[in-house]
């Protein structure tokens, strides 16, 4: 009788101390975590909850001295991590522990070609010749499944897709057969469909490898897709732990509950019956291409078509969303209806008069009905401005009178849920979603007809992201707005939108009620987004959600 | 254990505050701006706590520094008081510094905004005239200047601002290129603002910084500028400026170097104060340093 190996990575009591004057002592506090081999282990949790600090504590990877490991004992294959030198780390590394990172463009040299750099893992791990190592990278790179391998291996970071740039990190990482992979946010820069591919090769060569897999994410979606077990961290704390079937379908902490309560479902809002509101904002035939500007002698560069041909309707008090994956041209359309991008042809009609034809005054005083709300609420507040001011800008810009205007203001954090003492802070004194919030209540403030909401909460943590949602809709329900939504989220589309435009390459490839498109799509490509949603076969238990 | 995201946090203290406990942690800085008091102090003490008219005579010519107590640091070869020189001549040449870089900071922030901001044919007809003053060396197309408008004081100063514009100008410009393009300033379109506030009020404060800690290195050279002219007999000399003590000094430099040597030694530390001062500054509103 064989005697069981020790697990791949056993955390016991890990405790991590922060510098003085963060806003905790600890990022983690007596963090147990178990992974065998073969075992795919999830650390799910909020930003700023110690995930990615996790991860370093374990390749020896912290900002040291700042921030470091104070207690508890990291061991890999039952040794001792901690008090290893940085020599003997550095041999470990790579080796036997390595790591996927969120970003592969900027975790590749951009001066080095792919094959370089799986090469030179090999080079300083093994004492392999240069014909053995090329032969090696490149069967690694067709295990990783990158069309033509051998052109892949001269190509430079930047000549490949975000996809296979992720496949060749994933590449680089197993090429000597490490026992233990860690995946920090592996799949968050990248568009739905390739997720899926990526998540599938994670598992496949796991499978093939049997190595243990500590995968951190924020996305439950993900979770439900390729976990085993499941861990739970709030603010440096494992407040829950189990396999993945008990963690998402069962939770029993009230953050975990809170959590899974927040992660929008697959199902459309109920059809409306047919709406014959009047029509508010109308394309017609939109068309934008953009040229490169050439220098002086280098002439025209190719021009790249960003939409093409599109036309569509949004009726008063109407949700509609326009989705696709990063490319297709979505933002484009909302920054043409906003005619803060010049359009090449068609017309935008806002309430019947034509926003794209408006002389440069005509268009000034038609934005007050036409707002918008951006992706990063961080960048789109101007970091030197009082909350105040920044949402009394537009009213008194448009000749409101700047006290009443500023009283107004107050109003309206209040109805975007913050507390009125907000009115004389800077933006960066907020978090996320309460940059959000006044993101909203500044587009308020114009008391607009129509809403474009680009991407609005795709940078936000998932139960924030579900309060900021929830007030959307509210806030559209009461005022009777009419908002174009643009996302690359299908769930949240489904939560939100009335009808959806899918869009692919520029062009429209489907167009309808919501509920009909996801319950019955007609083009491939929306097929293929829909079946491509991690964790499409999990519903979120409906709970009754206690904290938040 | 809340989720709701409604909650804000206690207030910060005010910008001021951080911005002192900033711009303090560096020593040098706070030497910088120990010195640069002092100078300011000198400019406008001049004519209170010393004797009179740095030009008129006020005792035996040549007499050595620390002998006779009418003259603590000497007199020069017409009997002129140097300590006198040296408080006057901090007047004139913080006059020059500030006013000079003034002249250069306008012309800058407003040729480099404007190409920076509109970018197509508006930047490139911009930068190529920014680049032909370029292409000029500094102190030639200064000496050009002073040589058609004459050596008065107030056209020395402009003069040295307009052969100082061109870097704060590229400056701006890059700052421009990077910040049109952040949400914010859509942000501000969007709600229909005018070009001219966004270029001034929404752009520009948030490109100060950089411009602000330039602003400290061309103050510095324009006193070093001033200097040089008087040097070459072409300051203004109705005034007593530092430039022009070591101008005369130079001729008894051997028997009595101590004529060019203490105009010389506050230049130094002037021109120091400034640069330390720009280090501290950049320290201070440099966002990403934090602690």
């Amino acid at each position: 009788m064989t005697k069981t190996p020790p697990p791949v990575l056993e955390l016991c009591n890990v405790q991590i101390s922060l510098p003085k004057g963060a806003d905790r002592p600890y990022a983690l506090e007596g963090l147990d975590l178990t992974i065998e081999a073969g075992e795919i282990v999830c650390l799910v949790g909020e930003s700023g909850s110690g995930k990615s600090l996790c991860a370093g504590a374990i390749m020896g990877l912290l900002p040291e001295p700042h921030v470091r490991v104070t207690g508890g004992a990291i061991r890999f294959m039952g040794e001792e991590l901690r008090g290893k030198t940085d020599a003997e780390m550095r041999k470990l590394r790579g080796a036997d522990i390595s790591m996927i990172f969120q970003e592969p463009m900027t975790a590749l040299n951009p001066q080095k070609t792919v094959g370089w750099q799986i090469d030179e893992v090999l080079r300083l791990h093994t004492k392999m010749s240069k014909a053995e190592r090329k032969v090696r990278a490149i069967e690694m790179l067709e295990r990783v499944h990158i069309p033509d391998p051998a052109s892949a291996y001269n190509a430079h970071p930047h000549q490949i897709s975000g996809g296979q740039r992720q496949r060749v990190m994933i590449a680089m990482s197993l090429v000597l057969s490490p026992k233990l992979i860690i995946a920090d946010e592996p799949t968050t820069a990248l568009d739905v469909t390739t997720q899926l591919q990526i998540l599938k090769l994670i598992r496949e060569l796991q499978e093939e490898e049997g190595a243990g897999v500590l995968f951190i994410t924020h996305d439950f979606g993900v979770v439900a897709e390729i976990a085993d077990k499941v861990a739970v961290l709030c603010r440096g704390e494992l407040v829950e732990s189990g396999t993945t079937d008990a963690v998402l379908n069962h939770p029993q902490h009230p953050y975990t509950r809170a959590l899974i309560g927040a992660v929008p479902a697959l199902t459309p809002p109920p059809i409306k019956a047919a709406s014959d509101a009047p029509v508010v904002l109308k394309g017609t035939g939109l068309k934008k291409t953009f040229a490169a500007r050439g220098g002086l002698l280098s002439g025209k560069r190719k021009a790249v078509t960003a939409v093409k041909d599109l036309t569509f309707e949004l009726r008063q008090g109407e949700t509609l969303g326009v989705v696709g994956e990063s490319g297709s041209g979505k933002t484009t359309v909302s920054r043409i209806v906003t005619r803060l991008l010049e359009c090449d042809q068609g017309s935008v009609e806002l309430d019947g008069t034509d926003l794209l034809a408006a002389t440069p005054r005509e268009l000034r005083a038609l934005r007050q009905h036409i707002q918008m709300v951006f992706q990063d609420p961080m960048a789109s507040l101007n970091p030197r401005k009082r909350v105040v001011d920044l949402i009394a800008q537009g009213p008194i810009v448009h000749g409101a009178d700047p006290a009443k205007a500023r009283e107004d203001a107050k109003r309206l954090l209040e109805l975007v849920e913050l507390s009125p003492a907000a009115a004389n802070r800077f933006p960066h004194e907020f978090s996320g979603g309460q940059r959000q919030r006044i993101g909203i209540a500044r587009a308020l403030a114009m008391e607009p007809k129509v809403i474009v909401a680009d991407e609005p909460v795709s940078a936000l943590d998932v139960s924030v992201q579900a309060q900021v949602l929830k007030l959307l809709a509210d806030l559209r329900d009461r005022l009777n707005l009419s908002l174009l939504f643009v996302t690359h989220d299908l769930r949240v589309a489904a939560q939100l939108c009335d009808r959806i435009i899918v869009m692919q390459k520029g062009e429209i490839v489907e167009h309808g009620l919501t509920a009909e498109v996801f319950a019955n799509p007609q083009h491939p490509y929306t097929q293929n987004l829909l079946s491509s949603i991690p964790g499409r076969d999990w519903t979120p238990p409906s709970l009754q959600t206690d904290a938040a | 254990m809340t989720l709701a995201d409604t909650e804000i946090a206690p207030p910060e203290p005010p910008r001021y505050v951080m911005f002192w406990r900033r711009y303090k942690r560096n020593r040098a800085a706070l030497l910088g701006l120990v010195l640069f008091a002092l100078v300011v102090l000198m400019a406008l003490s001049a004519g209170i706590i010393d004797p009179g008219d740095p030009l008129r005579r006020a005792g035996e010519p040549l007499t050595p520094p620390f002998v006779n107590w009418e003259t603590p640091l000497g007199t020069d070869q017409l009997g002129r008081d140097v300590l006198s020189g040296v408080f006057y001549g901090a007047r004139i040449s913080l006059l020059i510094g500030v006013v000079a870089t003034l002249v250069a900071i306008v012309i800058g922030v407003v040729i480099g905004a404007l190409a920076g901001y509109f970018g197509g044919w508006v930047d490139d007809v911009l930068m190529r005239i920014t680049e032909a003053f370029q292409t000029i060396p500094n102190f030639v197309l200064l000496l050009t200047l002073v040589a058609i408008m004459g050596s008065k004081i107030e056209w020395i100063t402009v003069a040295i601002g307009i052969v100082s514009w061109t870097a704060p100008a590229r400056m701006v410009r890059a700052e421009f290129m990077s910040l049109r393009h952040r949400e914010f300033v859509d942000a501000a379109r969007n709600l229909g603002v005018s070009n001219t506030s966004i270029i001034f009020r929404e752009i520009l404060p948030n490109a100060m910084p950089p411009i602000v800690v330039y602003a400290s290195v061309i103050m510095a050279l324009s006193i070093l500028m001033e200097s040089a002219l008087a040097f070459l007999a072409l300051g203004d000399p109705n005034y007593a400026s530092w430039g022009n003590m070591i101008g005369q000094g130079r001729a008894v430099l051997r028997s009595a170097p101590y004529c060019a040597v203490i105009p010389g030694i506050a230049i130094i530390l002037t021109v120091l104060s400034f640069s330390l001062l720009g280090e501290g500054l950049n320290d201070a509103l440099n966002p990403r340093q934090k602690k």
